[in-house]
């Protein structure tokens, strides 16, 4: 009996995941298939480079572009060290207790907020609070804490991934405990630490909802790289071009050409993440 | 046998947390020789040689009572320096755990470390102590390889190397033997043998024929359950195993321990 279920079971289990597989690789090439295939006539250098006109119903996307890179930057430099430095202190210093253990459910928890819960505490702590204004430095610094939690716990797991003998090792040959951490545990752990920050920053590229009330805006005629000036932003601006525009017919390509846009800033993002881990393992393989 | 006492172990105990696992164990380290500790798993004697160098507190948290000296220094007094504890007693792992670097940036990671700037002075010492271990005519054509391309044994023999590159006093080998082969086995045993003329080795091991081989003095770590981590029996190596003053001892060495 059972030398005949087997064959079954196995050819139901290849046929349930490769199934699977098979129906998300699809929608990705739909996804990806009919963004483009819009965009198609829209996209293109002019696209990239041009202010929009005529009321945003003709020209391209560069200052919204500036304005997406800008804030992104801004929530870059905050999250990117406060998370590692989190993360490696969490890891590496704080003693495994209740508080700790607390600490950390916690963070993975924020990882799972809904960004415009973000939104609202932006609004709170740096629009009113803080009185910083609707402005690209209050929007930063929301996406910023967005992407803080990615990063921390991708950084601690990366951190914890790092074979003990490393740390024995180094700390059997008289290191510090900060000499054993630069040399032998964080280059190790660099990979994914990049991979988590990566991931936090292009989570908090994409996002909306934190942005919207502190500090995106619609139009703007001239664009500033003043911190305390409002921006505007990709995903915002393909929100409006599909549901609030006055002519959402007309504007299609436009809508679709920002959503391309966005992707292939995704993808150049994570890129640069394989890369920089291809270097780092190609360095210590040798 | 008239060596000087290097290392002593005055009534020391060690706990995690509440738990001891290891308790009133007194006994000499003498410079120059070979100190094994055999018991069965669980006896404490991996615990207890991590304490020559302090490594345990990197687990969790512990407590000790009673004195280990180095050169007549308690090394758990306030004022001593971990960093230069554990240079002047080294340690090599029961897997070979080289760094995931070229073979010779293992051996000069340590020097580096410790502030040797000159690149000719580095590339002598790769050369010195790779010889130590027998080593450098195997790899000599290839130190910018993967310390990882090495066999067990080689591997092995590279973090030897390295522990000796920062020039310590002792070297704590817990099981260095324990993941190799017979032959493998037996070149780091031949090693540990020429090493004994510079320096003082303690080593815990599971084989007791290892132990007979190689010691000088072995400690012998009970058997018995309800008295975890106790040291049952201290002496020169050949009388511990041709004449053993404890039944326990005894039992143990000839395989009927239980």
């Amino acid at each position: 009996m059972s030398s005949l279920r087997k064959p079954i079971i196995e050819k139901l289990t290849y046929g349930l995941l490769g199934g699977s597989f098979g129906l998300v690789f699809l929608c990705l090439v739909l996804i990806l298939g009919i963004i483009f295939y819009n965009s198609v006539g829209t996209l293109s250098l002019s696209f990239l480079l041009q202010n929009p006109t005529d009321g945003m119903t003709k020209g391209g996307i560069f200052p919204i572009m500036v304005g997406t890179i800008y804030v992104t930057l801004i929530s870059a430099i905050m999250s990117v060290p406060f998370g590692v430095f989190t993360a490696i202190y969490l890891n590496e210093y704080a003693s495994d207790n209740a508080y700790t253990r607390l600490i950390r459910l916690s963070i993975r928890n924020l990882a799972a907020v809904p960004s415009i819960v973000y939104g609202l505490f932006g609004l709170a702590i740096f629009v009113k609070a803080l009185n910083f204004g609707t402005c690209v430095l209050s929007a930063g610094l929301t996406l910023g804490l967005l992407s803080l939690p990615v990063i921390i716990a991708a950084s601690e797991e990366a951190l914890r991934n790092v074979p003990s003998s490393y740390r024995d090792g180094a700390f059997a040959l008289g290191l510090t405990q900060w000499q054993v951490l630069r040399k032998n545990v964080i280059p190790v752990a660099i990979p994914g630490i990049l991979t988590g920050v990566i991931l936090g920053i292009s989570r908090a590229m994409g996002e909306t909802a934190p942005i919207l009330f502190t500090g995106v805006a619609f139009f703007l005629p001239e664009t500033s790289l003043s911190l305390s000036s409002q921006f505007m932003a990709l995903p915002y601006h393909l929100y409006i071009m599909s549901t609030q525009h006055h002519d959402i017919d007309g504007v299609r390509g436009i809508a679709y050409s920002t959503a391309a846009v966005l992707i292939i800033l995704s993808l150049g993002l994570n890129i640069i993440a394989s890369l920089i881990r291809y270097t780092y393992q190609k360095g210590q393989q040798t | 046998m008239t060596n000087p006492i290097l290392m002593e172990s005055r009534d020391f105990s060690l706990a995690y947390g509440k738990k001891w696992a290891i308790q009133h164990i007194t006994l000499p380290i003498y410079q120059n020789l070979i100190t094994a500790i055999i018991g069965p798993s669980g006896c404490g004697k991996s615990t207890y040689i991590r304490a020559f160098n302090r490594m345990n507190e990197l687990l969790a948290k512990t407590n000790h009572e009673g004195q280990i000296t180095l050169k007549g220094k308690d090394i758990y007094a306030a004022d001593i320096d971990l960093v230069s504890l554990r240079t002047q007693v080294g340690m090599v792992f029961q897997k070979p755990n080289p760094f995931p670097k070229s073979i010779a940036e293992n051996i000069k990671f340590g020097p580096k470390i410790h502030g040797e700037k000159s690149k000719s002075a580095l590339t002598d010492l790769v050369e010195h102590y790779l010889k130590k271990v027998a080593l450098w005519e195997e790899v000599k054509d290839k130190l910018d390889q993967s310390a990882f391309s090495l066999s067990g044994g080689q591997q092995q023999r590279l973090c030897i190397a390295r522990a000796l590159s920062v020039k310590p006093d002792v070297l704590l080998m817990d099981e260095p033997c324990s993941a190799l082969d017979p032959i493998a086995t037996l070149k780091i045993e031949d090693l540990m043998r020429e090493l004994e003329k510079e320096i003082t080795i303690i080593i815990v091991t599971h084989n007791m024929q290892q132990a007979a081989r190689i010691s000088d003095y072995t400690a012998f770590f009970n058997t018995d359950e309800s008295r975890i981590g106790e040291l049952i029996e201290f002496g020169i190596t050949k009388n511990i195993f041709t004449n053993p003053k404890h039944k326990q001892t005894t039992d143990y060495i000839t395989g009927r321990f239980g």
